[in-house]
């Protein structure tokens, strides 16, 4: 991992994520290790790298479901288990099929109190507020239009905005996305990633966001997360993901092409392990 | 009509039928509607099977037979929780552990039969139903037990849901997954062991499944499609129960065949609206 200098990691403010010297591991193996890395607030982050690098790990760290091995992460300036309330979870999942009839809306509402004990009585009178605030979540994802159909009948594109939706109906101050762009067409997922820079944006949420190609998303990103080889990297998209930079992080020879529009390929002595960066 | 409604409910049997049949469709409606949402229609019929030697050795052991019913079917909605770690994650273990319970459960029904000879006519309503003989001590246990069982749902129903629609954002909001994926099992235990005492254990989906899998195609929020479920499993077993008592053919064809046509005319209504 580069160290960052010190002046930056105690710089303006309160970081929204901080490794220092971060392990992981499961069932003994270890998945990462030394990650050392400084999310700002508000920005948006992704976290790129092979399959099995530990990615979804890292997302799993954060929202504190999984114990570091060795250093701290703190979300916010605590630990993870006391920042579960400033976070929104978008898992990774297949999407729902056809079979799903429950409404978009109501998909939504379980992230509001989906974690509660009992029944919501039909007319409590905290209702309306309810009511009023699925309405305004839905308009930020640019939902409301379908947002009273099944979940199974609407479009990858459109469950992803619901699923999202339901990942900010709390206001978090940190969105976490795991993979959210797999299974979309290229459209929709330029589309959603351009939502996730509004939110972060407009509402000012930090967005960690796993992705499989950074492409589509690399004219909205502000830095990504690059893991490879047991460690990690952040830094700005031209930075880090260099043949120097890379070459280094999987011990291996790694070159990068840029297209003439300026899209990124990865390529290395590993095909199996890289080559899913030119997939399209 | 109102001749009929009074020879309908002239004798005690038949109320006491009315009355369990009734139980059995509102809590099976509602526990119903979260087996069709979490795909355990598979685990809900091995519960359904295991109500055959639970059924049968009470008889053979000269107790109520709800209450054999009751205490198998929760026990083995527990087995298969525990055994199958109760999570839809884990798929193929749960599956495994179902299959094991179901062809062991029937064996034991089978040794409880042979064991008493008197049963061999029991045989057919423990399997597909009766509604003679149904007592009011018995209606009061299945009342009690149905209570119990709503009460259960109504205090988990909500993060159920959660879990049962996407596990994973629910673990992470700090949801006990495996306390309730297990915890729902012995509530369908309940709920198939009231619905068998009416319906017999191989039929236990005319109120289990058929209803909330008709509301399903019909209403997409959950609140409504559970009192569509309720009210759908109320006509299959009242007009069951009235046509089997005037012309006397068998309750579980009548079940089933209402709860068929029904699903049938759901999915057909569902088609044509276009939705």
């Amino acid at each position: 991992m580069q160290a960052e200098a010190p002046d930056q990691r105690t710089a303006t403010g309160m970081a929204a994520l901080q490794l220092e010297d971060a392990a992981v591991s499961r069932g003994g193996r270890s998945i990462w290790k030394g990650v050392t890395l400084r999310v700002e607030t508000g920005e948006y982050v992704a976290v790129l790298g092979p399959n099995g690098v530990g990615k979804s790990t890292l997302i799993q760290a954060i929202l504190g479901l999984l114990p570091l091995t060795a250093g701290s992460l703190e979300v916010f300036g605590r630990p993870p288990h006391e920042a579960a309330s400033l976070l929104g979870y978008l898992p990774q999942r297949h999407s729902f099929d056809s079979s799903m009839r429950l409404r978009a809306r109501d998909l939504v509402r379980l992230g509001l109190d989906g974690d509660r004990w009992g029944l919501p009585l039909p007319f409590a009178p905290g209702r309306r507020e309810i009511a009023r605030r699925l309405d305004e979540v839905l308009e930020v994802v640019g939902a409301a239009a379908y947002a009273g159909r099944p979940v199974g009948e609407l479009s990858g594109g459109e469950q992803q905005r619901i699923l999202i939706a339901r990942a900010l109906v709390r206001g978090p101050r940190m969105l976490l996305m795991d993979e959210p762009l797999e299974s979309l067409d290229l459209g929709n997922q330029q589309a959603i990633s351009a939502l996730a820079r509004d939110i972060c944006r407009s509402e000012g949420v930090t967005v960690i966001m796993v992705a499989h190609d950074v492409n589509p998303i690399l004219g909205d990103l502000d830095r990504v997360i690059y893991m490879a080889g047991g460690s990690a990297v952040i830094g700005r998209p031209e930075e880090v993901i260099t043949s120097e930079k890379l070459s280094a992080l999987y011990n291996a020879h790694i070159e990068v092409l840029r297209t003439s529009d300026g899209r990124l390929f990865v390529v290395g002595q590993q095909p199996e392990a890289i080559s899913y960066h030119a997939h399209d | 009509m109102i001749d009929a409604l009074n020879q309908l409910f002239a004798y005690q049997f038949m109320q006491n039928a009315f009355l369990a049949g009734t139980t059995a469709a509102v809590l099976a409606g509602i526990v119903g509607y979260f087996v069709v949402l979490r795909g355990e229609a598979f685990a809900g019929h091995t519960l359904a099977i295991v109500g055959f030697p639970g059924a049968a050795g009470a008889i053979l052991f000269g107790l109520p037979q709800l209450l054999g019913l009751a205490v198998l079917c929760t026990a083995s909605g527990l087995g298969i929780g525990v055994l199958g770690r109760g999570a839809l994650r884990d798929r193929h273990a749960e599956s495994a552990a179902i299959g094991t319970i179901q062809a062991f459960m029937l064996g034991l029904g089978f040794l409880f039969v042979s064991l008493y000879r008197g049963l061999l006519e029991g045989v057919y309503s423990i399997l597909f139903g009766t509604f003679l003989g149904v007592t009011r001590a018995q209606v009061v246990l299945l009342v009690a037990i149905a209570l119990v069982a709503l009460a259960a749902l109504a205090l988990i129903g909500r993060p159920l849901l959660y879990l049962s629609v996407d596990e994973p954002a629910a673990a992470a909001a700090g949801v006990p997954v495996r306390a309730l994926s297990v915890g729902f099992l012995v509530v369908l235990g309940l709920a198939i062991a009231s619905t068998a005492l009416i319906t017999g254990a191989l039929l236990v989906f005319a109120l289990l499944v058929m209803p909330a899998a008709a509301a399903n195609q019909l209403v997409a929020r959950p609140g409504l499609a559970m009192l569509a479920s309720v009210g759908l499993g109320l006509v299959i077993v009242w007009s069951g129960l009235t046509i089997s008592y005037f012309t006397d053919l068998p309750i579980g064809f009548l079940v089933t065949g209402v709860g068929f046509v029904i699903y049938a005319a759901a999915r057909m209504a569902r088609q044509l609206s276009g939705a």
